[in-house]
């Protein structure tokens, strides 16, 4: 499963920009994430503070 | 609430596109899903001079550095100057983005665009297969905001495009991911724009310290998504090139955001739909730099977009001369820099070091990055034969 750490996260969107699927989403300063997502991990090498994860 | 134009982002591009359309005697909306406009910043904040004085009158309030050059650093520390004005459209002057945007937006508002913050766009509404505006949410309220023309200026997140079936989504090749620290030092130079160039120091993309007033300055790095080897390789990256150049450097903010560093895209509208600025993958790839490019773009469309609905046709064959008019100039130079981008990641640090010193006895300082990259090419044939056939 994909987590985003929120302590971590700066809310820049740079994640959603890469997201194969569209399911990630930025509200103001959280990361959504929705059911369709893979956990291909694209956005965890994207994100420019490492606040994702894909976690077993 | 009905609108002829419904803009989604409020940035440069958003904001010009709605102050052009506003000036133009249409209604228009622009949400900006934020609470603060132009913060926080995801930028360097470099912009050419020229670039800006085309496009607005420049007010000193949100000019935090006004450039006399740039400096280019090779692998092992070299370096030479480029002039004024002349590096790329890159530099010149360092603003301030959370003035600049907020103004930007005023400039809108008070041509008669109607702004509202702390609004996110959620999806395209569509009656009869057509699309006639969005669904939008504001502080936990869903409401519908009806408009036969949508502009996405909705950034490197750009949702519109997809919604309507334009694929936006960026390859980790073309995204270049950043983080940059806003640092007191007093090793600053106030007058020139630094980049470092290294596939340890920035792989697949560059290091930058631009100025933002005395002893102060942008000082960040860009990482090639595809190169990007560990998790949050930008801030570690940037920690080292700290610990390196500025060891004493105190660091009051911190900024992080992906830059497009893409090739144009195929469609930037579709019918009832125009894209604008990073959302479209206006930034230029060779630099970054997509201040200009989207603004410029916003106001393209903004014109184009007023002329579509006078016709009462928004279909993709009346929105297409936004893509012809940017096309040329802007989006071909765009698309060569991303050639060249895609030549230049290649290269290893030897390769820098040989580019970098073969400039050190040319007159560098006259050069814009066109010149420069001629003179590259004359003086390095066997080591630039791929780019034999660029045209710059």
């Amino acid at each position: 499963m994909l987590s985003v750490n929120r302590y971590k996260c700066c809310y820049c969107g740079a994640c959603v920009s890469v997201c194969p699927t569209c399911s990630l989403e930025l509200v103001e300063t959280w990361i959504e994430v929705s059911q369709g997502c893979k956990e291909c991990g694209i956005c965890t090498k994207i994100c420019p503070v490492g606040a994702l994860e894909v976690k077993a | 609430m009905k609108y002829d134009v419904l803009v989604v982002g409020a940035g440069p591009a958003g904001s010009m596109a709605a102050k052009t359309l506003a000036e133009a005697g249409l209604s228009v909306v622009m949400l900006e899903k934020r609470q603060e406009i132009g913060d926080p910043v995801r930028c360097a904040e470099a912009v050419s001079k020229r670039g800006l004085k085309d496009l607005v009158e420049v007010d000193p309030r949100w000019i935090a550095a006004d450039l006399k050059g740039s400096r280019v650093f090779s692998p092992d520390g070299a370096s030479i100057v480029l002039s004024e004005e002349q590096s790329g459209g890159k530099t010149g002057y360092v603003l301030e983005r959370k003035i600049f945007d907020r103004t930007l937006a005023m400039e809108a508002a008070c041509a008669g665009a109607e702004v509202m913050v702390k609004t996110r766009a959620q999806g395209l509404l569509k009656r009869d297969g057509k699309i006639c505006g969005v669904s939008a949410i504001r502080s936990g309220d869903t409401f519908q905001i009806e408009a036969p023309l949508v502009i996405g200026a909705d950034g490197i997140e750009s949702k519109v495009g997809r919604w309507a079936g334009i694929d936006t989504t960026l390859k980790p090749k073309d995204i270049s991911t950043c983080a940059q620290f806003l640092v007191k030092d007093e090793s600053i130079d106030s007058n020139y724009c630094e980049f470092y160039f290294g596939n340890k120091i920035a792989p697949g993309a560059y290091a930058w310290i631009f100025p933002k007033g005395e002893k102060v300055a942008n000082v960040g790095l860009g990482v090639l998504g595809s190169r990007s080897s560990g998790i949050g390789e930008p801030l570690r990256l940037l920690q080292e090139f700290m610990k390196s150049h500025l060891p004493k450097g105190k660091v009051v903010e911190m900024d992080v955001g992906g830059v497009p560093v893409a090739p144009q895209l195929e469609a930037m509208t579709t019918d009832g739909v125009m894209l604008v600025g990073d959302a479209a993958h206006q930034s230029d790839p060779l630099t970054g730099g997509g201040i200009i490019t989207g603004m410029t773009a916003g106001v393209i469309a903004g014109e184009v977009a007023a002329d579509a609905i006078s016709r009462g046709d928004v279909k993709r064959a009346s929105l297409r001369d936004y893509e012809d008019r940017w096309k040329e100039p802007n989006g071909n130079k765009l698309q060569r820099h991303y050639d060249l981008k895609e030549f230049f990641i290649g290269l290893t640090d030897e390769d820098l070091n040989n580019l970098l010193h073969s400039l050190t006895n040319e007159d560098t300082v006259k050069m814009d990055l066109r010149d420069m990259l001629k003179s590259l090419l004359k003086l390095n044939p066997k080591l630039l034969w791929g780019l034999r056939h660029v045209i710059f």
